[in-house]
C-alpha cells in the first residue's frame, strides 16, 4: 500500500487545493445530476417505491411504469458486447505496442481511432441498412437444433440485442483499446526485458507487462463499458424497441438509454416524464455500482495475488 | 508445475496470432461503414457543400456549411471546459494520493461516463436552457463538455500513475514542490497519452447529436454568436437522414463523411504535435 | 451646422443598418411539416431577406415542450394540445392548421405488388394480433383476385412516441371499439404486438427490409421511398386510396364543424372521397406574445403560407387547406395581439 510524502509547504498546498478545486468541480456536476434526476423523478418514486425496478409493465397511456424490461436490456446488451470488445481492444493494444512493426504502427493506430470518430447516428444507420440483414441471415442459417435453445430462439427479424450488442462492441473498442495501448506504452520496457532475460517467451513477457499495467487496463474497460452504457442513438435504431426482457439474443428489447430518448420528448403526463428520468436516476444507479464492484475487484486481485516467475527455457531450446 | 517449452512456445504464438486476429477483425466493420458512408457521400460533396446554406428539398445545391462552422466551435467551447477540468482532475487523483477525495473523484468520472449522452443533454438543458428560455451555443459547448470530462479525467490518471516514481522523486530531490515536480516533470512525461485523451474525447463529442437537440438547438442559417442556436453537422446529418428524400439522404452521408474527416484530421495534428514533444523530451 | 448634419447622417445611417439587421425567430416540432416548412421559411427569406426563420423538426412532443416553456417563439404537432396542458401553458396558446397529412399501412409481400384493399376492423384486428396470416379470410374477402401467401404477418409500429402514431390510433380507436377500450388513442400506446422501428425513416428500413411486414408511414415516405401502400375504406364505404384530392376532401368536410381552435380530428371523416386516415397539423402560438416584433412577423408569414405558401403544398406531396379553413385561419390571426 504505497503511503505517499505529506504536503509540506505552501507550494504544495496551492497545489493540493487547486487540482482539488477542477476535481471537486467534477464531483459537482455529477452530483448536480443525481440531485436533478431524483427531484424529478420524485412523482414515480412515491407512487412505486422499489416496485419500479422489478415492474415488468410500461404503459404510457393506462399510467403502469416498470423499468426491469430496461434494466435487463441494458445489461444484457452492454456486457455482451464488453465480453466481444474487450478481448479484440486488449489484442490490438498488445499488437501496437510490443508486435507490430514500427512502420505499421501510427497507420493502424489511426485506423482504430477511426472507429472512434464514426458519428452514433452513422453507426445507427449502417446498422440497419448492412448490420440488421446480415444478423437475420445468420439466424436464419442456424441449424434448427441451435435455434432451439432459449439463448438463440426466436423468428428471425433482425432487429434484436445481438445487433445492439455488436453495434455496442464496435463503438467500444477503440476507445478500450486506445486507452489500453498508452497504458501499455507506459510500462517500463526493464519489465518486459526483465521477464525476456528469464527466459519466457514473448507472451509471458506481455502477461508480465499485463500484469504491471492491470489498473490501466482495468481502467480502459470500465471506459469501454461506459460507452456501452450510455450508448443512445445507435443502438435504439436497431435493438428492436421492445419492452420486454428475454433470454434470446435474437429477440428485440430495450435499454434504459434508448427508452429515455423515444419518449421523452413526446412525454404527455408528469408522471410519465418522472418515470423516464427515474430511469435515468437508475442508469445512474447501476453505473455506479458497476464501478464499486470491479474497483473491489481489483483490490481483491491485488491482494491475492503473487507474479508467478516463469520457468527458465533450457539453454539450447530459447527461441 | 513445468510445462515444457514446446508447448509455452506454441501458447505464445497462438496468443500473438490472436492478437493479429483482433487487429483484423477491427478493421472489417471500419472497412465496411467507411465504404458505405463513402459510397453514398462522397458523390455529394462538392464546393457547393462547402460553402452553401442548407436548401430545401427540390432545390438543387445547397450545403451544410454552417454546420460545418458550428460544429467546429461548439466542440471547441466543450474542449475549453473539458480539457482544464479532466487534466487537473486527473492530475489529483493520481498525485495527491493521501486524499480519500481522489477514490470519490474517480468514482464520480466513472458514472459519468455512463450517463447517457441524452441526459446529460436534458440536464444542461434545466441548467443554462430553461431559466433564459433561450437555446444557446453555450449551452451545447456545455453538454458536450461535460462528456468529455470523465475520458480526459482517466485517461490522465492511468497514465500518470504509469510513469516511473524515480523521475518524482528526481525532481523533489533537486527542490522542486511537488507542484513543481507534477507539472514539470511528471506531466510532460504522460503528454502523448494525456493527448490521446483528449483526441478520443474529441472523437466521442463529436459525433453526438442527442444532447445537442435540448441544448444548440440547430441553426439553418449564418450564425457564429454564442447566446443563439448554432447549426452543427451530427443534428444537421441527423435530420436529413431520417427524412424522405433520397437526396437530403445523400447530403446527409456527406455530412457524416466532412465530420470524420475534420475529427481524422485533428486526431493527426494532435500526433505530430506529439511527436515534436517526445522528440524533446528524449 | 455640418456638425449636427453629420451627427444627423451618423444616426440615420445607424437607424437603417440597425432596421436591416436580421430578426432570427426559432420554432421547433413535428417532423412531418418539415419538409414544406423549410420550402416556406426559405421562399419567405427570399421575399423578406432579414426575416429568419429557423425550424428545427424534433417531433410534436418537443414543439409542445418548447413553446410551453417559451424557449421558441413558435410550435409545430400533428395532435392537438390536449385541454390540460393548454391550462398548465403560461399564456392562451391558439392553433393555426398549416398543412395536411396521412398515414397510410405499407406493406412488403413477396409476390404481391397489388394495392391491398383494407377496411378500418381489418387494420385493427392485425395490429391487435388477432390476424396473423396474410390469407386470412378477412383480407382475403376485400382483395379478391389478388394471391396472397399463407405467411406471418409481422406488425410494425413506432418506437419512440409521434403525431404519425397518435393518427393511426386515433383512426384505429374510431372503427374498431375494441382497439378504443384496450390501447386506445395516443402517439405512445402500448402495442399488442410487433416491431418498433424509430421514427419514419426506421418502420419503412424495416418494412422493406422484412417479408410480410406491414406499417404505417406518412404519406410523403411511402411516396419517396417507393413503398406499396394499401386502399383504406372511408366512412363512406368507398375504396380510398391517399392522395392529395382525397386528403382535401377529409378536411373540406370537417370545415363545416371546425370548432373556433381549430383543434379537431379528421379520421375517418364522412364525406365522398375522403381518405379516412387524414390529419390537420398545427403552428402553435402565444395569442399576446412577448416579442412583438417578431409576432407581426410570424402574422405576416402565417398570411402568406395559407395563400401563396399553398401552392407549394402538392409538388412536394402535402395537401393544401380547403380554403373555407384557410377562411376562418385569416379571421382567427387577427386575435394575435401585436401591440
Amino acid at each position: 500500500m504505497r503511503k505517499s510524502r505529506q504536503a509540506t509547504g505552501a507550494g504544495d498546498v496551492w497545489f493540493r487545493i487547486g487540482t482539488g478545486l477542477f476535481a471537486l468541480v467534477l464531483v459537482l456536476i455529477v452530483g448536480g445530476i443525481a440531485v436533478v434526476l431524483w427531484r424529478r423523478s420524485s412523482l414515480t418514486i412515491a407512487r412505486f417505491g422499489l416496485g419500479f425496478w422489478r415492474g415488468e409493465i410500461w404503459d404510457p397511456v393506462s399510467g403502469e411504469f416498470g423499468a426491469y424490461a430496461f434494466i435487463w436490456g441494458t445489461l444484457y446488451s452492454s456486457f455482451l458486447a464488453l465480453a466481444i470488445a474487450t478481448p479484440v481492444a486488449l489484442g490490438i493494444a498488445i499488437f501496437l505496442s510490443e508486435l507490430c512493426p514500427r512502420a505499421l504502427r501510427t497507420p493502424l493506430a489511426f485506423l482504430t481511432e477511426l472507429l472512434a470518430a464514426i458519428p452514433s447516428i452513422v453507426y445507427g444507420l449502417w446498422g440497419i441498412f448492412v448490420l440488421v440483414p446480415a444478423v437475420r441471415a445468420f439466424q436464419m442459417g442456424l441449424p434448427d437444433s441451435v435455434r432451439h435453445l432459449p439463448v438463440f430462439s426466436g423468428p428471425a427479424i433482425g432487429v434484436n440485442l445481438l445487433s445492439a450488442a455488436l453495434v455496442l462492441a464496435m463503438m467500444i473498442v477503440p476507445f478500450t483499446s486506445s486507452v489500453a495501448r498508452e497504458v501499455l506504452k507506459a510500462v517500463p520496457p526493464a519489465q518486459r526485458e526483465a521477464a525476456l532475460a528469464l527466459g519466457s517467451t514473448s507472451w509471458e513477457a506481455t502477461r508480465v507487462t499485463l500484469y504491471y499495467a492491470r489498473s490501466g487496463i482495468l481502467g480502459a474497460v470500465i471506459l469501454g463499458l461506459g460507452r456501452a452504457l450510455g450508448e443512445t442513438m445507435a443502438v435504439t435504431m436497431v435493438i428492436g424497441n421492445t419492452p420486454k426482457a428475454a433470454v434470446s439474443i435474437f429477440a428485440p428489447q430495450y435499454t434504459m438509454a434508448a427508452v429515455i430518448a423515444n419518449e421523452f420528448a413526446e412525454a404527455t403526463t408528469n408522471l410519465h416524464v418522472s418515470a423516464l428520468v427515474e430511469i435515468g436516476l437508475l442508469l445512474f444507479a447501476v453505473t455506479l455500482a458497476i464501478n464499486i464492484l470491479s474497483r473491489l475487484l481489483i483490490w481483491n486481485m491485488a491482494r491475492e495475488r503473487t507474479v508467478r516467475v516463469p520457468a527458465p527455457i533450457p539453454a539450447g531450446q530459447a527461441g | 508445475m513445468m510445462t515444457s517449452p514446446r508447448v509455452r512456445r506454441l501458447i505464445s504464438n497462438t496468443m500473438m496470432g490472436l492478437c493479429i486476429l483482433a487487429v483484423l477483425i477491427a478493421l472489417v466493420p471500419l472497412a465496411a461503414i467507411l465504404f458505405f458512408v463513402v459510397s453514398r457521400g462522397a458523390s455529394s460533396l462538392n464546393w457547393a457543400f462547402f460553402t452553401e446554406l442548407p436548401k430545401p428539398v427540390g432545390e438543387p445545391g445547397g450545403g451544410m456549411a454552417n454546420a460545418i462552422i458550428g460544429t467546429l466551435i461548439i466542440c471547441g467551447l466543450g474542449a475549453m471546459f473539458a480539457i482544464p477540468i479532466g487534466v487537473f482532475s486527473g492530475v489529483y487523483i493520481a498525485e495527491v494520493r493521501e486524499s480519500r477525495f481522489g477514490s470519490i473523484v474517480r468514482f464520480a468520472a466513472d458514472t459519468l461516463n455512463g450517463v447517457p449522452s441524452i441526459v446529460i443533454g436534458l440536464f444542461v438543458y434545466v441548467l443554462a436552457v430553461m431559466p433564459f428560455k433561450q437555446f444557446t451555443a453555450l449551452a451545447g459547448g456545455l453538454a458536450l463538455g461535460i462528456m468529455m470530462i470523465p475520458l480526459i479525467t482517466r485517461t490522465t490518471e492511468e497514465l500518470l500513475r504509469l510513469v516511473p516514481r524515480s523521475l518524482f522523486e528526481g525532481a523533489l530531490a533537486l527542490g522542486a514542490t511537488r507542484g513543481r515536480a507534477v507539472f514539470s516533470v511528471i506531466v510532460p512525461a504522460a503528454l502523448p497519452g494525456i493527448l490521446t485523451g483528449i483526441m478520443l474525447a474529441l472523437a466521442r463529442i463529436a459525433g453526438e447529436t442527442a444532447p445537442l437537440l435540448f441544448t444548440a438547438f440547430n441553426n439553418h442559417y449564418w450564425s457564429t454568436s454564442l447566446t443563439q442556436p448554432i447549426a452543427s453537422l451530427t443534428v444537421q446529418v441527423f435530420t436529413y437522414a431520417t427524412s424522405p428524400y433520397d437526396d437530403w439522404h445523400r447530403q446527409a452521408w456527406a455530412g457524416a463523411l466532412v465530420l470524420v474527416s475534420i475529427v481524422l484530421l485533428c486526431s493527426i495534428l494532435a500526433r505530430l504535435a506529439t511527436r515534436r514533444l517526445e522528440r524533446m523530451h528524449g | 451646422m455640418s456638425k449636427r448634419m453629420l451627427a444627423l447622417a451618423v444616426a440615420a445611417v445607424c437607424t437603417v443598418t440597425l432596421t436591416a439587421q436580421k430578426v432570427q425567430i426559432n420554432g421547433g416540432g413535428a417532423t412531418f411539416p418539415n419538409p414544406i416548412y423549410s420550402k416556406w421559411f426559405s421562399d419567405y427569406n427570399k421575399l423578406h431577406p432579414t426575416v429568419e426563420i429557423n425550424y428545427q423538426p424534433q417531433g410534436s412532443g418537443f414543439g409542445v415542450q418548447q413553446i410551453m416553456a417559451q424557449t421558441v417563439f413558435f410550435g409545430a404537432s400533428d395532435k392537438p394540445m390536449p385541454d390540460d396542458k393548454l391550462k398548465d401553458a403560461p399564456g392562451k396558446i391558439m392553433h393555426f392548421p398549416t398543412v395536411l397529412g396521412a398515414d397510410v399501412p405499407v406493406y412488403n409481400i413477396p409476390g404481391v405488388s397489388a394495392d391491398l384493399k383494407f377496411t378500418g376492423p381489418v387494420l385493427a384486428d392485425i395490429f391487435l394480433g388477432k390476424i396473423t396470416k396474410w390469407n386470412d379470410a378477412a383480407i382475403t374477402k376485400a382483395n379478391a383476385g389478388v394471391s396472397l401467401p399463407n405467411a406471418d404477418i409481422v406488425v410494425v409500429h413506432r418506437a419512440e412516441a409521434s403525431g404519425t402514431s397518435f393518427i393511426w390510433t386515433d383512426y384505429l380507436s374510431k372503427v374498431s371499439p375494441e382497439w378504443k377500450t384496450k390501447i386506445g388513442a395516443s402517439d405512445s400506446v402500448n402495442w399488442p404486438t410487433g416491431l418498433s422501428g424509430k421514427g419514419n425513416d426506421g418502420v419503412t428500413a424495416l418494412v422493406k427490409q422484412t417479408p410480410g411486414a406491414i406499417g404505417y408511414v406518412e404519406l410523403i415516405y411511402a411516396i419517396n421511398q417507393k413503398l406499396s401502400y394499401g386502399v383504406v375504406q372511408n366512412a363512406a364505404g368507398e375504396w380510398s386510396k391517399a392522395s392529395v384530392e382525397s386528403v382535401t376532401a377529409a378536411a373540406a368536410g370537417a370545415a363545416a364543424n371546425m370548432p373556433a381552435d381549430f383543434r379537431v380530428s379528421i379520421t375517418n371523416a364522412p364525406g365522398k372521397g375522403a381518405y379516412p386516415i387524414s390529419s390537420f397539423t398545427w403552428i402553435l402560438m402565444y395569442q399576446d406574445p412577448k416579442d412583438k416584433a417578431q409576432a407581426k412577423i410570424m402574422v405576416d408569414f402565417m398570411k402568406w403560407a395559407l395563400a401563396d405558401g399553398q401552392k407549394a403544398c402538392a409538388p412536394l406531396g402535402y395537401a393544401p387547406l380547403p380554403a373555407s379553413v384557410v377562411k376562418l385561419e385569416l379571421e382567427a390571426l387577427k386575435q394575435i395581439k401585436l401591440q
